[in-house]
This record gives C-alpha cells, sequence and structure tokens, in this order.
C-alpha cells in the first residue's frame, strides 16, 4: 500500500469535530463545572477537577476526527501521519473556538443570561494573566492535546488501551480519594496514604506516575479479550457445570458481601445502604417495566407507602396510632409490622392499579405519573395532616432489631446487611416468578397485549399481579429507608425517585436483574441518588446533566442496557440475531444430514 | 345441539355494517369454511367470537352456554382457540415457550408455588414443557430439536403459521378457529397443510371453522361453506352447491353486463 500524503484528510470531519470539541469546552465552562469543580484537587498541584472538565475535550475531539470508518468488506485505510494533522487541526480549532468564547466571556457581561459567567471563571481560564496569554495558552494547549489524540489514534489497540487505562487509573485513584483512603486506614496503610495522596486531597505527582505506570504495565502484560474469552467458555459449558459454577461463586460473592462492609469505613457503608435500598426498588421496577412491559412512572408512591406505614407503626410520635411497635424482625411483633407494611403496600398497588390497568403505554405513563404525585400531595396535604402530619412528616422512627443488633441510620453497616438480606430476596422472587407460567405470562403480556388475551391469559389479573409484587418490594426498600433516616417527610418521595429508578433500570438492562444490579452501583454508588451524594459527592450539582447524558449515550451506542436480558437483546439486534440463527440452522442441518459442518 | 350456534349476529364499526344478522352453526367434528370477498366480515366474525370484538346484537351460544360479550381470556378458556390473518405470534419469544405460554388457562400454580418451588410446581412445569414438545411434534421435524429454543421471528413464513396453529392447539380447545391459513404459502406447503387440517379433526379431535381464499383447500376439507358477503350471509351448503350458486358468483365476479 503506498503511503497516504499528510494532507489526505477528511476535512469535513475535521472541521465538525473540532467545532463540537470547542463547543462542548465553553458549554462546560458556562454551566460553571469549572468553577464549583476548581475547588477539588485532583493531581496535586497541578491539576483540579475542573480544568480537568476542559482537557478531556482536545483529545478525545482529535481522536475522533482522526478516525475513518471502515467499511464493510474493505481493508481498514492505513494510519500515519494524517492523522495527526487531523487530530492536531482539529484541536487547533477546538481552542479557537474556546478562546473566542473566553473573549466573549471577558468583554461582554452576560451574566443577566448565564448567570455562571463570572469575572471569577474568566479569572480562572486566562489563568489570572489577562486575555490575550489566556486565549494564547487555550489555542497552544488544545492544538498539542488535539495532537495526542491524533497519536493515539495512530496507536496500535494494546498501546491504546495501556495508555487509556493508565490514565483511567489515575482518574479513578484520585477521584476515589475518600473510599481509597477508607480503606487503606482500616488496614493501617498510612504510608500508602501519604505517598498516594496529599494533605489537602488530590493525588500527588509521584502517586500519579506510579499509578499510570502499573495500570499501563498490567494492561500491556495481560492479553485482550478476557471478558470474550469467559463468555465462550460459559457458552460451552453444560447444565451441570453452570449450576456447580453459579454456587461457587455465588459463595464467594456471599462472602465479598459480608466481609466487605466490615472493612470499609462509615462513608463507604452509607453508600452501600443506599445502593441497596435503590437495587431494591429497582429489581421491583424491573417486574412490573421489564416483564410485564407496563410502563409505571408513579412507582415512588410505593416506597412511600412502605416508609409511612412503618413510621405510623412505629414512631411514638405518629399523630394517631399510638400502640408502638417495636421492629424487631426475629421476634413476633416485627413480623406483625412487616405483614402490616406488605398488606398496606399491597392493598395500594390494588387501589392505583385497578383504575389504571386497562390504559396502554403513553396512557399509563402518564396516569402513573399523576397517581405518584397525588400520593406524595396527600401525605402533604392539611386535610390528611392529623394523620400523617403533613410537611412536617412524621420524626422520631426508633431503630429496627435484630433480636440484640440494633439497626439504624447511624450504624449504615448494619442498614446495609439488612437491606442485603431484603435484596436477596428481591432477587429470588424475581428470579422464581421470571420461570415460571406467571414470567411466561408477563412475557407475553409485553409483547402484544391482545393475542396475550387472546391465548387465555387474564390480562388484567396478570399486570395487577406484577403491579403489586413491584409495589411490595418497592414497600420493603420505604420501611428501611424509614428506619435508616428516622423520620419521614412527604419531600423524600418526590417525581425524580421514580424517574431514577426507572434510569436504573434502563440503562443496567430492561428485564435483567444482573444488568439492575451493575445499573444500581454505577448511578446511585457512582453519580448518587436524588438526595444521597454517590462516590462523585463533587458532582451534585450536576448529577442530572450527568444523568441525562448517561441516558443519551446509552441510547444511542447500547440501547439494550448494560448488562442486557436474552430476550431484550433479541428484540434490538433482531437482524445480526437472524444471521446467527441462519448458520446455525444450516450447521444443524448439515449435522443431521450427516456431514461434516463447512 | 350444535357446538357453536350465532343467531342474528350483528356488529357495526361506526356506519360500516361489518356483521349484519349473521345465523351460523357448527357441530361437533365439522369443518365448515368461511369464505367470501375481501372486506365480507369473515375476520370480524372470528374476532367477535373469539372475543375480540364485543358484538352489537345477537346471541352467541357455545355448549349451551351464552359467551358473546365475555373477555377472550374467558372465551378460549371455555374453549374456542384462533389463530390470527396476519401472523401475531410472540415473536422474541422462542418456539417453545410460544407453545407453553399458550397453556396458561390449563394450569394452575400460582405465585407461591412458583416461589416455593414445590413439587406440584415442578411436575406442573415438566408437563406444560412436555406437552408442547408433543404439539409441536405434530408439524413433523419442522419445529422441533434445536428450533425449541429459536425466538420465533427468526422461523419462515410457513413455519410461522404452523407455530401459530400450534399455539391455538396449546390451549386446549374444542373448536379452533383458523384464519386464512394457507395464506402466503407455496402450493406444496398449502397441500400439506389442507392434509393437516384433515388430521387436527380427525386425530386430534377438534371442530374447525375455517376462513379461506384458497378454493381449492376450501373444497378439499370443508363439510359445509359458508358464505358471507357485506355481512349477511348469502349462501351455505357444499362446496359444489356453494360454487355453482348464482349469488356467490355475482358477490365474487360482479354482475353480468347484459343483466345490469
Amino acid at each position: 500500500m503506498t503511503a497516504r500524503p499528510a494532507t489526505d484528510v477528511d476535512w469535513g470531519r475535521v472541521r465538525a469535530w473540532g467545532l463540537y470539541g470547542g463547543l462542548t469546552m465553553a458549554f462546560i465552562a458556562a454551566i460553571g463545572m469549572v468553577e464549583s469543580l476548581d475547588a477539588r484537587m485532583m493531581v496535586h498541584p497541578v491539576l483540579s477537577l475542573g480544568y480537568l472538565f476542559l482537557l478531556w475535550a482536545p483529545p478525545a475531539f482529535g481522536y475522533a476526527a482522526a478516525y475513518e470508518p471502515v467499511k464493510e468488506g474493505m481493508a481498514a485505510p492505513a494510519k500515519g501521519a494524517r492523522d495527526l494533522v487531523a487530530g492536531a487541526v482539529a484541536g487547533l480549532l477546538a481552542g479557537a473556538v474556546f478562546g473566542l468564547f473566553i473573549v466573549v466571556a471577558a468583554t461582554f457581561d452576560l451574566r443577566e443570561v448565564f448567570v455562571k459567567l463570572s469575572p471569577v471563571l474568566v479569572d480562572l481560564l486566562t489563568f489570572g494573566r489577562g486575555v490575550g496569554f489566556g486565549v494564547a495558552t487555550w489555542i497552544v494547549l488544545s492544538t498539542g492535546l488535539g495532537l495526542v489524540g491524533g497519536l493515539l489514534h495512530v496507536l496500535p489497540e494494546r498501546g491504546r488501551a495501556a495508555v487509556f487505562n493508565a490514565l483511567a487509573a489515575v482518574f479513578v485513584v484520585a477521584l476515589l480519594e475518600l473510599a481509597v483512603v477508607d480503606v487503606l486506614e482500616t488496614f493501617r496503610l498510612e504510608a500508602v496514604e501519604r505517598f498516594l495522596y496529599a494533605p489537602n486531597g488530590g493525588i500527588t505527582i509521584p502517586g500519579a506516575v506510579v499509578v499510570a505506570l502499573v495500570a499501563g504495565f498490567v494492561t500491556l502484560r495481560t492479553t485482550g479479550g478476557a471478558v470474550l474469552r469467559f463468555r465462550s467458555r460459559y457458552a460451552a459449558m453444560t447444565g451441570e457445570e453452570r449450576r456447580r459454577f453459579g454456587v461457587r461463586w455465588g459463595l464467594v460473592a456471599i462472602a465479598g458481601l459480608v466481609v466487605f462492609p466490615m472493612i470499609v469505613g462509615g462513608l463507604t457503608n452509607e453508600l452501600l445502604a443506599n445502593v441497596g435500598l435503590f437495587l431494591l426498588m429497582a429489581l421491583g421496577l424491573n417486574l412490573v417495566v421489564g416483564y410485564a412491559g407496563l410502563l409505571d412512572l408513579g412507582y415512588v408512591a410505593f416506597f412511600a407507602v412502605g416508609a409511612y406505614t412503618t413510621a405510623l407503626l412505629t414512631s411514638p410520635l405518629s399523630p394517631t396510632l399510638k400502640p408502638m411497635f417495636r421492629l424487631d424482625l426475629l421476634t413476633v411483633e416485627g413480623w406483625v409490622v412487616m405483614a402490616i407494611v406488605i398488606a398496606v403496600a399491597a392493598l395500594s398497588g390494588l387501589v392505583i392499579g385497578t383504575p389504571v390497568i386497562r390504559l396502554r403505554g403513553d396512557y399509563l405513563a402518564i396516569v402513573t405519573l399523576g397517581f405518584g404525585e397525588i400520593v406524595r400531595i396527600l401525605f402533604l396535604s392539611d386535610w390528611l395532616a392529623p394523620l400523617f402530619g403533613g410537611a412536617q412528616g412524621i420524626r422520631n422512627i426508633p431503630p429496627g432489631y435484630l433480636g440484640p443488633i440494633k439497626v439504624a441510620g447511624t450504624s449504615p453497616q448494619t442498614i446495609f446487611y439488612v437491606v442485603t438480606i431484603f435484596v436477596g430476596i428481591a432477587i429470588y422472587v424475581a428470579w422464581r416468578l421470571y420461570h415460571s407460567r406467571i414470567g411466561r405470562a408477563w412475557a407475553a403480556l409485553r409483547e402484544d397485549e391482545d393475542v396475550a388475551e387472546a391465548m387465555g391469559i387474564d390480562t388484567t389479573r396478570m399486570k395487577l399481579l406484577a403491579f403489586v409484587t413491584g409495589a411490595i418490594l418497592a414497600s420493603f426498600s420505604g420501611m428501611i429507608f424509614a428506619v435508616k433516616v428516622g423520620s419521614v417527610f412527604p419531600s423524600s418521595f418526590k417525581l425524580i425517585v421514580s424517574i431514577i429508578v426507572l434510569v436504573i433500570v434502563i440503562v443496567g438492562g430492561m428485564g435483567s436483574i444482573p444488568g439492575v444490579v451493575i445499573g444500581a452501583v454505577v448511578l446511585i454508588g457512582v453519580l448518587g441518588g436524588p438526595t444521597q451524594p454517590g462516590l462523585l459527592a463533587e458532582f451534585g450539582e450536576f448529577k442530572l446533566l450527568l444523568y441525562g447524558v448517561l441516558l443519551v449515550v446509552m441510547m444511542l451506542r447500547r440501547p439494550e442496557g448494560l448488562w442486557p436480558s436474552v430476550q431484550r437483546q433479541r428484540e434490538l439486534h433482531q437482524e445480526e440475531f437472524l444471521q446467527d440463527a441462519w448458520l446455525k440452522t444450516e450447521a444443524a442441518q448439515a449435522a443431521a444430514r450427516g456431514e461434516a459442518p463447512s | 345441539m350444535a357446538l357453536l350456534e350465532i343467531t342474528g349476529l350483528k356488529k357495526a364499526f361506526g356506519g360500516l355494517q361489518a356483521l349484519g344478522g349473521v345465523d351460523f352453526h357448527i357441530d361437533d367434528l365439522e369443518i365448515v369454511s368461511v369464505i367470501g370477498p375481501n372486506g365480507a366480515g369473515k375476520t370480524t366474525f372470528f374476532n367477535v367470537i373469539s372475543g375480540l370484538e364485543v358484538p352489537d346484537e345477537g346471541s352467541i351460544v357455545f355448549e349451551e352456554e351464552e359467551i358473546g360479550g365475555l373477555e377472550p381470556s374467558e372465551i378460549t378458556e371455555r374453549g374456542i382457540a384462533r389463530t390470527f390473518q396476519n401472523v401475531r405470534l410472540f415473536p422474541d419469544m422462542t418456539v417453545l415457550e410460544n407453545v407453553m405460554v399458550a397453556q396458561h388457562c390449563r394450569t394452575h400454580t400460582g405465585v407461591w408455588g412458583a416461589l416455593l418451588n414445590t413439587p406440584a410446581f415442578r411436575r406442573e412445569e415438566r408437563a406444560i414443557e412436555e406437552r408442547a414438545k408433543e404439539i409441536l411434534g405434530f408439524f413433523g421435524t419442522r419445529l422441533v430439536g434445536y428450533r425449541f429454543g429459536q425466538p420465533a421471528y427468526v422461523l419462515s413464513y410457513a413455519n410461522r403459521r404452523r407455530l401459530e396453529i400450534a399455539r391455538a392447539m396449546a390451549t386446549m380447545p374444542k373448536l379452533l378457529l383458523l384464519d386464512e391459513p394457507t395464506a402466503g404459502m407455496n402450493p406444496k406447503e398449502t397441500e400439506e397443510l389442507t392434509g393437516l387440517i384433515k388430521k387436527l379433526r380427525d386425530e386430534r379431535g377438534f371442530t374447525i371453522i375455517v376462513i379461506e381464499h384458497e378454493m381449492r383447500v376450501v373444497r378439499d376439507v370443508s363439510d359445509r361453506v359458508v358464505v358471507l358477503d357485506h355481512g349477511v350471509k348469502i349462501a351455505e351448503g357444499s362446496y359444489e352447491e356453494v360454487s355453482s350458486n348464482p349469488d356467490v358468483i355475482e358477490a365474487y365476479l360482479g354482475r353480468p353486463a347484459e343483466a345490469g
């Protein structure tokens, strides 16, 4: 193949990506991310999280500009100097656009519209040395980083992975400082801590270099495709082997779940408990949305019902019910509370479900959304204040007990254990129901409601069953939430809870239990819940933005979710599957004819 | 007493009288064809019997019980199953699951059985699977073996039609409603299905009403033919009687010019 001249570049592509890059940087600066995240030091003392949010753009967009789509059946285009040119030019363009933005922000007072365009921001962007210096620096920096992006594109797959993993490792270690310190302190490794982190936060430069080297080296040494190989190995296993495999790793996982909370500190446990609470809800919603195909946007209602029922039954301050129960799950009294919570949740599932169940699709979504709000407003109302305490809510909910062990928000570890038990129950329930005639009926219902009805499935009954089961699982979550927080207020049960739980299910993979678990860990654990901080507590202000970005990216790149269910994957990749099935059919028929597979 | 007795059945959609007072009956183990030009109301007729549409007027008596206006699932439970003109399988479920799910109204384990994994539940699950495999075996080797685990949308058109019949059989009906079972099939497949329809009655004991456009199939399978046009029954009798009936010829071909 003849070498391509360095000017053989798709200029349209370069122009577009350069422009996108500059606009992205301007957007990130304009919404205030740079300014508010500047306080968080990443690499001490040179790089703050705020700058990092700008600096990732030129290399990423430079890489995108250098990228050439490979046409099917054609040889991949040769790489070379042209990639560097494309990356650098895209970076230059991005820098120019961003420079223009800095000039505009410095010259005109646009704070009427863009409230975050403060002088402080301009100061940050120009490094406090005047607009001319700032703009020039950004253009040079951006061109250089764009060049790096192009360079990354030239590197072979392996090297690219090594660089990427090295950077990612530094980023993660710096970002998860609190959690890492937590673990290090449990093991009394203060020396490591002092080496890795600067006293006022941020990873030290030697620390960063070591982490990057280790991660890059490990990537280079391990051969790629481990996941793929594991998959094919798992696919080749027989039923019995799979079961043994499942039992073995299940035990390891359980042991891990028991031990892990002990070695991490309170903060991480708090986080895990929140993940558990949302996971419990997501598993319930997964039954409703993922299995039965009923889009319920008012799911928070059942969470609220569980929490309020628990509060009414146990709190000495509950306005109406004087007989106070002690929530001890090892005594009859605790089980009475549980039974009442289940009964009330099931009843509310029926009450909300019965009128709306005949609606379909979008209509069902809108009406359930309304019911979710109605429930919250009822709890908030003055009319029912004598019963539920109105805006004051119900306070002084006593801790729960497991025999002698106190389960309270003050020791998040206990909450985590309890929530894990309930998550286990929820997973078991979902798994058993899915592999029964009820699960099959739900699947049929999701695919074609009319035909399911015509094939003898009582669709109303099956839908209500899904609704009620989902409601009960959410009420468990509500019960633990009430005990954990110690008080319930109507403001804890806003629409956003329903939406976030739904996003967990969508991002994880509708109808897939491992998917929902991963979704909850990623979203609640890393980004944080509606009011609960995640590992990235700094992003609090921009959490919803990140949720949105994540959803859009997922819908474009992986609509079936992170860990999809088999059926959902079939649904969204019918064509690929058809080809696959055709090949398998041919092979099977050839085998039946007694021929060797070609 | 007839298995299904319909009198004065009417159904209108707005101003369109899809069914304008149809009388119909079918005896045990009979095969009756319903024919008629496009828009004659044949599919509406099936929809009303199977409960997907509620009749405006008239009675539908199945085994001496009025079933007009019941939910489709209740009608299926009483023993009437159908296929659809434009095949409507559960495309993302496997071939086997499609047939298993249709046994829903003949099985009973509830939530607790499934949760506790009781012996009764396991026995029933096994029985459901066995039955599904047995029913799919009715179609020869086409839907068995490696096909069990394939999603339904992978199947060829003819196989989808077969699977739909299998699914209807799995509800264990007495009366089977087949809506254009040979539409879109090639001549060989059509001929095979003709034999299959007879076998459905002779070996499996289903009473069958079939809507069909392919006249050779109608001739070969029918004990009796009913002709609908504009929602009204215009003729009834053996294939020979009906095919020479001037009203029927007019409905299909129009009136000869000199008579108009």
